[in-house]
This record gives structure tokens, C-alpha cells and sequence, in this order.
């Protein structure tokens, strides 16, 4: 029991940050802009095969800086070009926007790089075990995804709550023609932090393109488990996104760890269900089977009973 | 801008058109197959890749002078993946004058098929149309489930498993398995049949866990590989494919679980490059073919096939040799028959034998199931023939014959008359 709860707690919470370093920037773009972005992971995607792309070149770590830029490059031009055209027609032009985006990077990729998986791999520095723990291997990578997450939440929490930038981005949310007035550029900030939230989902598939795989698929493997983070844990908040990620990391992680059925359930109230009850099928459905599935489940009841999600200031 | 795109939607319209045209000219001396299988969504890479392997297979055959001087014609079909799509896409072939269907990706797609080919033949006896399956393995579609218009020319889950079990009771150091299988049809007779076979070949083995997870939606394995090792498993069988096979055992390496995977579908269309490193002499398979395979069976003459295919389609390698013998005893069965005509061309491959560079092939004609060698083998380092690029290739451990992969059917076919 011990060792499935380490174990649990240790794979949920390294689970979990991986989904909030994917989920951040688009909860960034979200709150400052209100732009839902539908092509985030395809950002994810593409930071992954330009990693790919300059790791053969120059190796990993020149790739972790080189690549998330490219992709906030991308981002700026997507947001300067594209997006402040349809920006007047509304909210609903801007999401179609981003969701033919997705189809457009999903076939560049299938060009440049094909459609078979590419061989992306973990730097060497970084690939042994960190630490064993009843047997089971930590590896060092996994540490390292951490780190990366704890970074950026933190770095990302203290740009926009106690910088001069952070407050000038915020108030061209809220008042955008009074910081106009004020003399600062505000088209040119909204370039700016949807180029950045960009750069968040590229540095995302820089560090998680190796560990997983990176291929054509990974953009659309990813796309839905994002929302749910964003939704449940309040669209536009930060924080919320990280309590969303670790609580949908770890009720994923657990619901597999444990092989608990209804019928389970019942019997320890005394009440014995057979394989012939009616229904069966769902009474003896373990938790194991459906856990990576229970996030979406979280989300219905999220949009039920708090539509506007654990941490949001706003419905959805 | 706007007079450039108008131009190539023109381009495109008109090559459209023509193309249409063209179809209607060639009808008379071509042989139309259609490939009905997904091009497009998430599993486009797979349907893509058996297609070239038959545009491949039409050009060679066509190149040698066709079949009874006409020309095999493949004609692409897109699926997405769904029965009812390929039902639409089947009346349309059908409409168009194909008489030979083939599909692979799903038995779900395939039992559809079947039964849509099947009431089809019974309405249109002079129309009739036949549906070649390369790889769709549910056992049903030769068993409760066949039929005289289908033809299939993959071993079945049940022989796959037969002959994987057979190589596994004889592994000594084997005592512990765990079962970890998707969450749908396949999946579920996985685990079903490697039980029961292995209970019957091997008593003393522990099935030590048996899980089962939604398809596609796992990204982090992490959790199941902690399961796995906390059940003191030895072996894991899977009948995962795609990302789940790979993540599952790129997981099971980081956290160093030291098992052998038994799968199916190891071999190809990127699970190679997934699995790199991870996969290194723990990952065994069950096939009619790998790359290496010319090498050890000193077939240079199928290698040097594999080799220009992978030149003329560079990121696909040779992977379902099956549609190669697919193609080839179709055309044996035309010629036997002296007809194109589908049903005489069915009755003509019932039964029929055909010499392969692996040894006789065998059309059973009590179920339609083709009985063709098996090879378990190995993923591991230092072969001649790597696949995919990445260094490692696979090295046969067993070999089975293709009388020994036969498996009773309780088929009861019904004949046209």
C-alpha cells in the first residue's frame, strides 16, 4: 500500500507538471487576451520537431533555448498577421482562426517531417537512473521536466503579479485605451504575450517531445487533456492551472494504481453484487480501466456545478 | 494572390476532372482494386504506407505484363477509419466498376465490409465484388462470421497468439506473465486467448495481472509500469500498437523493468523509431516477415525487393510482405481462372497453393484464412538488415510452419451455387 501511494504520488505530481508547463501558456493567452487558442498544441508540436530539428545540428541544449523561440517567432506572426485581422470580428473568428491553424501545422509538419514518428532523443547528460525506490527507477529526465515546470510557474507568477511589464500587460486587458493613452503600444504587448504563451507550448514540447514521442499525432494526443486543465482550474488563472494539473495528475495516477470496482465498493457496505446483476459490466468496471479518462469526467462536473472553473474570475 | 489561388483551384479542378474522365475510359481493360483504409486523421501514416506497398506491388506486376494483358489499377479509398464512411466509399467503388476491395486497419471496418460485400453478392450475383483482408485479425471474420467474398491474408489474433504461446512455453525462465491490452475488441481477446492458451501449454505460469486502458489515451505510462513491477512480472503480452506500445515500454525502461514484451505489432510503420533503444532485446514480435528476414533465410532476391521499396517510398520500409502475397495469388487465381470475373476468380483461390520465397502458402478453403509461415523474433542489435534506420533489427528465434499455425474454424461457408 505504501509503495502504490509513493509511487502514485510521484507519478501523478510529475504527470501533473507536465500538464500545467502545457497548459500555462494557453492560459496566459487566455487571460490577457481572451483568445481561446485552439492551436496549442500544435505550438507543442512544432516546439518539439524544431528541438528535434536543431538537436541533430547542435545538440540538446542549444535546442532548448533555440527552439521555444522559434516557436514564440512563429506565435508573433501568427498573432501580428493573422489574428489582429479577425481580432474585430469577434471572439468566434479569432477561435476559428486557431482551429484551421491546427489543420495548417498539422500538414506542414506531414511535409517537412513526415508522418512517422522522428528519432528525438534524451540528452545523454541527463539519461541515467536518478534514484530507486522499491525497485523502481527515477529517472534523471523526469527530475529534470520538474525543475523545468517549477521554473516557469514561478518565473511566469512573478513577471505578471510583480513587474512593471506584468501590470502594463494586465491593464491592456482590462483598459486597453487608457494605457493606449498612457503611450505604450498595446497591439504591440498582445503580440507580445501571445508570442510568449506560444513560447510556453513550445518549451513544453522541447522538454516533453523526447520523453514521449514526437510525431505527427502528438498535437492532437494532447489538445483535449490542455482544456480540461484550463477549464477546471479557472480559464486565465495561473495558479489555477497548476491546482488542475497536479489534482488531474494524481486522480489519473491513483484511479490506475487502484483496481477498485463498484462492486468493490458495495461489498464493503455489505451489499454483494454477482456478475448476473443487472447492469454488471459497469458495477464490476475497475477504476484502472477508465482512469485516463477521468479527467474529462471532472470536467462535466466542473462545468456543472462551477462553471467558472476552481481559481477563474469569469464564467466560461 | 487571389489570381494565383484562383489558378490552382482551377489546375486542381481540372485534373480532377479529367482523372474522372479517365476512369471511365480505362474501365474495360484495367483491373480496378479499391484500398479502402484511412487516409486521412490520425492513422493517415499507417493507411498511406499500405498503400504504396500495393502501388509497389501493381507497378511490378504491371511492369511483367499485367494480369491476362490487363493492367492492376489501384484506385485510393478513404476511410477515416470508420465503418460507416467505408461503407460509403464501398457503394461508390462499386458504382464505379470495382470488383476487388481490400482493406486492413480495423476488424470493426472489416466485419462491416463483410457484411455489406456479402447482401451486395446476394443482390448483384452478376456485380459481385471481393474483399481481400491483409490485416484485420479478429478469429470472427473466419469464423462466425465468414464469408465467400472474403479472402484474408493475415494470421489471425488467435494464430499469432498460438504461435507466440508455443515459442513461450518453451522459455524455461518465463513463470510470471502480465496482460496489458487497449480496451477494445482486439485487446480484449488478447488477454482472453493468451490466457487460455497459456493455462493449456504452460499450467504453472502466474498470470500475475491482467489490465486493460483506454486506447490512445494514456500519455504517461508510468503508473502501469509500477503496477507491472510491483506484480514481479517477468513478461508482459500486449497487443498494443502505435504510441501505446511505445510509451509503454519506453516507460518500462526509464524506470528500469527488466520483462520481455511479446506483441504484435513491433515491426513497422514507426514503432521501430519510437521504441529506439528502449526496445532493445526485450521487445519480441509475431509476423510473416521482417526486414532482416532475407538475410537469414538467404532469400537475396526479396531483399534486394524490400531494398529498392524503401528507396522508391524513402521514410516507409517493406512491412506487410502479406499484400505482396496478396497480389500475387490474386493474380495466380485470375490466370488459373482465365476470368477476371470475381466470383470465378474466388472459387479459383480456394484451396489454391502458391510457392513463396518463405516457403507454400495455402488459401484454406474451408474458412478463407491464408496458412503462411511465422516467424517470432526479436529486437536487437548487430543484424544485417536494420529497420527503419535505427540501428536495430530483429533476429528470428522460431520459425512456424505453416501447417502448424493452422487452427480449427467453425466456419460454415455458404457457396453461390
Amino acid at each position: 500500500m505504501l509503495e502504490l501511494i509513493t509511487f502514485s504520488l510521484i507519478n501523478g505530481v510529475l504527470y501533473g507538471m507536465l500538464l500545467f508547463m502545457l497548459s500555462s501558456g494557453l492560459t496566459l493567452i487566455f487571460s490577457m487576451m481572451g483568445v481561446l487558442n485552439f492551436a496549442h498544441a500544435s505550438f507543442y508540436m512544432l516546439g518539439a520537431y524544431f528541438a528535434y530539428q536543431i538537436s541533430t545540428f547542435v545538440g540538446f541544449w542549444p535546442a532548448l533555448i533555440i527552439a521555444p523561440v522559434l516557436v514564440a517567432i512563429v506565435g508573433a506572426f501568427v498573432e501580428r498577421y493573422m489574428l489582429r485581422h479577425v481580432h474585430q470580428h469577434g471572439h468566434v473568428a479569432e477561435l476559428l482562426l486557431t482551429f484551421g491553424l491546427v489543420y495548417l501545422i498539422d500538414e506542414i509538419i506531414h511535409l517537412v517531417w513526415g508522418r512517422m514518428p522522428v528519432d528525438y532523443r534524451i540528452p545523454e547528460v541527463l539519461d541515467f537512473t536518478l534514484f530507486s525506490l522499491f525497485g523502481i527507477g527515477f529517472p534523471a529526465y523526469r527530475g529534470f521536466m520538474f525543475l523545468v515546470g517549477v521554473v516557469m510557474f514561478v518565473a511566469l507568477y512573478l513577471v505578471l503579479t510583480r513587474t512593471r511589464v506584468g501590470l502594463i500587460v494586465q491593464a491592456s486587458l482590462s483598459h486597453p485605451d487608457m494605457v493606449d493613452a498612457l503611450g505604450h503600444n498595446v497591439p504591440r504587448i498582445f503580440t507580445l504575450v501571445f508570442a510568449l504563451g506560444t513560447g510556453l507550448a513550445g518549451l513544453a514540447g522541447v522538454i516533453a517531445g523526447n520523453y514521449l514521442i514526437t510525431e505527427p499525432g502528438m498535437g492532437w494526443a494532447m489538445g483535449p487533456i490542455v482544456f480540461v486543465v484550463v477549464v477546471f482550474g479557472g480559464l486565465g488563472s495561473l495558479t489555477g492551472a497548476l491546482i488542475a494539473s497536479m489534482i488531474i495528475g494524481l486522480v489519473t495516477t491513483f484511479a490506475i494504481g487502484l483496481n477498485l470496482s463498484l462492486a468493490d465498493l458495495f461489498a464493503s457496505l455489505g451489499l454483494e453484487i454477482t456478475r448476473e446483476a443487472f447492469m454488471a459490466d459497469l458495477w464490476f468496471l475497475e477504476l484502472s480501466r477508465i482512469g485516463p479518462i477521468l479527467p474529462y469526467l471532472l470536467l462535466v462536473l466542473m462545468l456543472i456545478f462551477r462553471p467558472r472553473g476552481l481559481m477563474g474570475t469569469r464564467e466560461t | 494572390m487571389n489570381a494565383r489561388l484562383k489558378n490552382a483551384l482551377a489546375a486542381a479542378a481540372l485534373t480532377a476532372v479529367t482523372s474522372l474522365a479517365s476512369f471511365g475510359a480505362a474501365a474495360q481493360d484495367t483491373i480496378r482494386v479499391g484500398y479502402i483504409d484511412p487516409l486521412s486523421g490520425p492513422f493517415a501514416n499507417v493507411g498511406d504506407a499500405g498503400f504504396k506497398h500495393l502501388l509497389y506491388m501493381a507497378e511490378k506486376i504491371n511492369s511483367e505484363g499485367g494480369v491476362l494483358g490487363k493492367k492492376i489499377e489501384m484506385i485510393p479509398l478513404d476511410n477515416k477509419s470508420s465503418p460507416q464512411e467505408s461503407l460509403v466509399v464501398l457503394r461508390e467503388a462499386i458504382d464505379k466498376g470495382v470488383q476487388y476491395v481490400t482493406q486492413g486497419n480495423g476488424s470493426h471496418v472489416a466485419g462491416a465490409l463483410i457484411d455489406a460485400v456479402e447482401k451486395h453478392n446476394r443482390r448483384n450475383p452478376d456485380n459481385a465484388v471481393l474483399f481481400l483482408n491483409y490485416a484485420a485479425v479478429d478469429p470472427e471474420l473466419t469464423n462466425e462470421k465468414c464469408s465467400f467474398s472474403h479472402f484474408r491474408f493475415d494470421a489471425n489474433a488467435e494464430m499469432k497468439l498460438s504461435a507466440m504461446t508455443d515459442y513461450m512455453a518453451e522459455q524455461e525462465d518465463i513463470e510470471r506473465v502480465y496482460l496489458i491490452n487497449m480496451d477494445y475488441a482486439h485487446g480484449h481477446q488478447v488477454s482472453r486467448i493468451t490466457k487460455e492458451l497459456l493455462a493449456e501449454k504452460r499450467p504453472d505460469v502466474q498470470i500475475v495481472g491482467d489490465v486493460l486502458h483506454p486506447i490512445g489515451k494514456v500519455k504517461d505510462f508510468a503508473p502501469y509500469v509500477s503496477k507491472i513491477k510491483s506484480s514481479g512480472a517477468d513478461t508482459v503480452v500486449t497487443g498494443n500498437w502505435g504510441n501505446d506500445l511505445s510509451l509503454l515500454v519506453k516507460a518500462g525502461a526509464d524506470a528500469g523493468l527488466d520483462v520481455d514484451y511479446y506483441t504484435f505489432y513491433a515491426g513497422g510503420l514507426g514503432t521501430p523509431s519510437a521504441l529506439g533503444q528502449a526496445g532493445k532485446d526485450r521487445v519480441y514480435h509475431v509476423t510473416e516477415w521482417h526486414t532482416n528476414l532475407p538475410v537469414e533465410e538467404d532469400t537475396p532476391e526479396m531483399g534486394e525487393f524490400s531494398d529498392a521499396f524503401a528507396e522508391r517510398y524513402p521514410g516507409i520500409d517493406w512491412y506487410y510482405n502479406r499484400l505482396g502475397t496478396q497480389m500475387l495469388m490474386l493474380k495466380k487465381a485470375m490466370e488459373e481462372a482465365d476470368s477476371t470475373d470475381p466470383m470465378e476468380v474466388a472459387k479459383a483461390m480456394e484451396g489454391m497453393e502458391m510457392e513463396t520465397p518463405y516457403g507454400t502458402v495455402t488459401m484454406r478453403a474451408d474458412d478463407h484464412q491464408l496458412l503462411q509461415p511465422l516467424y517470432v523474433s526479436v529486437l536487437t542489435e548487430g543484424v544485417e538488415k536494420d529497420v527503419e534506420n535505427t540501428g536495430l533489427g530483429f533476429k528470428t528465434v522460431a520459425r512456424i510452419e505453416a501447417d502448424d499455425t493452422a487452427l480449427d474454424t467453425t466456419c460454415e461457408m455458404k457457396r453461390p451455387e
